[in-house]
């Protein structure tokens, strides 16, 4: 479902150059759960924006359900973001002054060719993914009147709205108290359990990272036994593949 | 996206920030409204004191004493004596110039006049007969001031309707006695017998009809003022001169140009120490006068429109940060490049529409107010309506998009990370 190779990221130049990336080469299958954790600075979080296609490695190939990303122009970028990717920041990002129903239609209104929905769905596709996050009966509420554990679900209701094939979050929790925390992370559980989702998550908190099937550990900008880890994550994940 | 749903979108990002969709259109608004009063109150101005001096008439020459130029007045000092009445009788004689129809000097000058407890500042216009042909005015009560008013100097003055009202009010000044100060003599006054009164005139404003204060020229020249200059001649301060034909004014103007150089000793083509001019030599002047203020309201209005396009920049960068993670967040949620501008676009092409129009409105109410007011006339042109608005709309459609071009450039996680 998702593989790099030998991706690099390297930011400034010179004496000033910082390799946030220096050649990770990592597989992720479908339906698998992975973790991805390590010290700030690690790269892991440029390694989800990449994934993410929200930002572009200095070199590397990064290829996404068969299609090679590394190559696409803004165009293609969109339509892939789109379609293949939910994205959960660790800062929510929801649109100041915009209900959550508004929120949730968002990716739905740039939608194009067979997956569009008609706008008369949009809304009911919007209530469903608001319900099953368990926010049903906050549909007209804006993000200031919601706490940070709902802001958070809002904004995986909005990840989901347009059906992507994985979900990537980046410390989705790491701005929610313990208990706000442990509801988003029951939704992941959810997501990934009864409709298979490929969840691929960043975090700093070994309990969060204990819940996936395979941690991957980052350091200076490598996989930490990159071997061990992938090996571990094959063997864990094939079972899953099937169900 | 198709239109309609990026209308909707437009729609729903302006809704989402009243505050500063309201500011951005308040640019638009100010800048468009300011243009249009402006150059609608100047058009006005200019066309009301152009038409009040066309409206005179344009069979009108007047002589005045000292040089009198295009584009400003020239007096060389000394020379206001230099016209007299022997002139005036000279350029009536058909014998010297034959297309005078009516020849009509005055000697007008500023003093008190005065009725019981009314006192009032103004122009008291020595006259003959003809000067009521000369101006087309009619007596309305009474009589007008005759030729032997004139010979016998008579104590007697026709009050013009607005004149008349101010000094006596409500009540009949036919027969009733005015006092009018002598400059400068310690306080003597000449007493005058009111024997008419003028029809309202209106129009023009130069002569003023209205407020005139008419008395015989010989009374006016030895009993009122000193009109007289040093050789004793009998003194005029301006001869006005009817001609028969209008097409023909330049060349009666050669005519009395001849005439009064000759007799004050000049060589012809020498440049005299009295002017002609005629109606459409003021109508000229003061055009280039008017022209001056259009320019000077079109300035004003200018720089509103350049206050109003700063308003709209500032307001489109300032928002610039927010709008920068938005987005960055509609690109992380699939937005392509052209999503995002076409939103844009629209929001800037509804503020600066709505802004325009709004503006349009407030323009044409602040010029008809400022007519309905009674200061001026205004007149709305398009072409002031279609600068002001283009205007504003180009500087709100390029502020409008300028930055979000740049914002929708960047990849979603540096637009997300903008600070």
């Amino acid at each position: 479902m998702i593989a790099i190779q030998n991706m690099t990221k390297v930011y400034g130049a010179g004496e000033a150059e910082v390799r946030a990336l220096d050649g990770v080469s990592l597989e992720v299958v479908k339906g698998e759960w992975v973790a991805i954790t390590g010290p700030s600075g690690s790269g892991k979080s440029t390694l989800m924006h990449i994934v993410g296609c929200l930002d572009s490695p200095t070199s590397g190939a990064y290829w996404l359900n068969g299609a090679e990303v590394s190559g696409m122009n803004d165009t293609e970028l969109a339509a892939v973001r789109n379609r293949e990717i939910g994205f959960v920041f660790q800062s929510f990002n929801l649109l100041s002054r915009v209900d959550a129903l508004q929120q949730v239609m968002l990716p739905l209104q740039y939608q194009r060719g067979e997956k569009r929905l008609p706008r008369g769905e949009r809304s009911k596709r919007a209530r469903e993914m608001l319900g099953m996050v368990g926010l049903g009966d906050r549909t007209h509420h804006r993000p200031t009147e919601l706490s940070g554990g709902q802001q958070q679900r809002v904004a995986i209701a909005r990840a989901l709205a347009q059906q992507p094939s994985i979900l990537l979050a980046d410390e989705p929790t790491g701005n929610l108290d313990s208990k706000s925390g442990a509801e988003v992370m029951e939704i992941f559980h959810r997501l990934h359990r009864e409709q298979g989702l490929t969840v691929v998550m960043v975090t700093h908190d070994p309990k969060v990272a204990a819940q996936a099937q395979r941690v991957i550990h980052f350091q200076d900008g490598l996989i930490a036994d990159p071997q061990t880890d992938a090996q571990q994550g094959f063997n864990q994940a094939q079972p899953k593949g099937g169900a | 996206m198709d239109w309609l749903e990026s209308l909707n979108t437009a729609w729903h990002g302006l809704n989402a920030n009243k505050m500063r969709s309201g500011l951005t259109m308040l640019g638009v608004i100010i800048g468009v409204a300011a243009v249009i009063a402006l150059l609608s109150i100047g058009q006005g101005v200019q066309e009301s004191i152009t038409g009040s001096i066309s409206g005179a008439g344009s069979n009108l020459l007047f002589v005045a004493p000292g040089s009198f130029q295009l584009g400003g007045v020239e007096t060389p000092s000394g020379s206001a004596a230099s016209l007299t009445y022997a002139d005036a009788q000279a350029i009536a004689d058909p014998r010297n110039v034959p297309d005078a129809a009516i020849v009509a000097p005055e000697f007008t000058m500023q003093t008190q006049v005065i009725f019981g407890s009314a006192n009032i500042n103004t122009k008291v216009t020595g006259i003959t007969p003809e000067y009521l042909a000369a101006f087309g005015m009619e007596v309305d009560r009474g009589r007008f001031i005759s030729e032997s008013d004139v010979s016998g100097r008579g104590t007697v003055a026709v009050l013009g309707n607005d004149a008349a009202r101010d000094l006596f009010g409500g009540f009949d000044p036919i027969g009733q006695k005015i006092k009018v100060s002598i400059p400068g003599a310690g306080g003597g006054r000449v007493s005058l017998t009111v024997v008419g009164i003028l029809s309202p005139q209106g129009g023009s404003r130069f002569s003023d009809p209205d407020n005139a204060i008419l008395v015989p020229i010989t009374t006016a020249q030895t009993k009122i003022f000193d009109g007289r200059n040093a050789q004793g001649d009998a003194v005029v301060t301006s001869v006005n001169v009817v001609v028969t034909n209008e097409e023909r004014v330049d060349e009666i103007t050669d005519q009395i140009n001849t005439l009064l150089l000759r007799r004050h000793g000049f060589k012809p083509g020498e440049e005299g120490d009295f002017s002609v001019v005629s109606q459409a030599d003021l109508l000229a002047t003061l055009t280039q006068v008017t022209n001056i203020l259009v320019v000077f309201l079109g300035a004003i209005a200018a720089i509103s429109l350049l206050v109003g396009g700063i308003g709209i920049m500032n307001i489109m960068l300032v928002s610039v940060t927010e709008r920068t993670r938005e987005i960055g967040l509609r690109k992380a949620m699939g937005a392509r490049k052209v999503d995002i501008l076409t939103q844009f676009l629209l929001e800037a092409i509804i503020l600066s529409l709505a802004g325009g129009a709004i503006g349009i409105g407030l323009g044409v109410g602040i010029a008809l107010l400022v007519e309905k007011s009674g200061m001026t006339n205004a007149i709305i042109t398009s072409d002031a309506v279609l600068l002001a608005v283009s205007f504003s709309v180009a500087v709100g459609l390029f502020f409008g998009i300028y930055p979000a071009n740049h914002a929708a450039s960047l990849r979603p996680i540096e637009a997300l990370r903008y600070e």
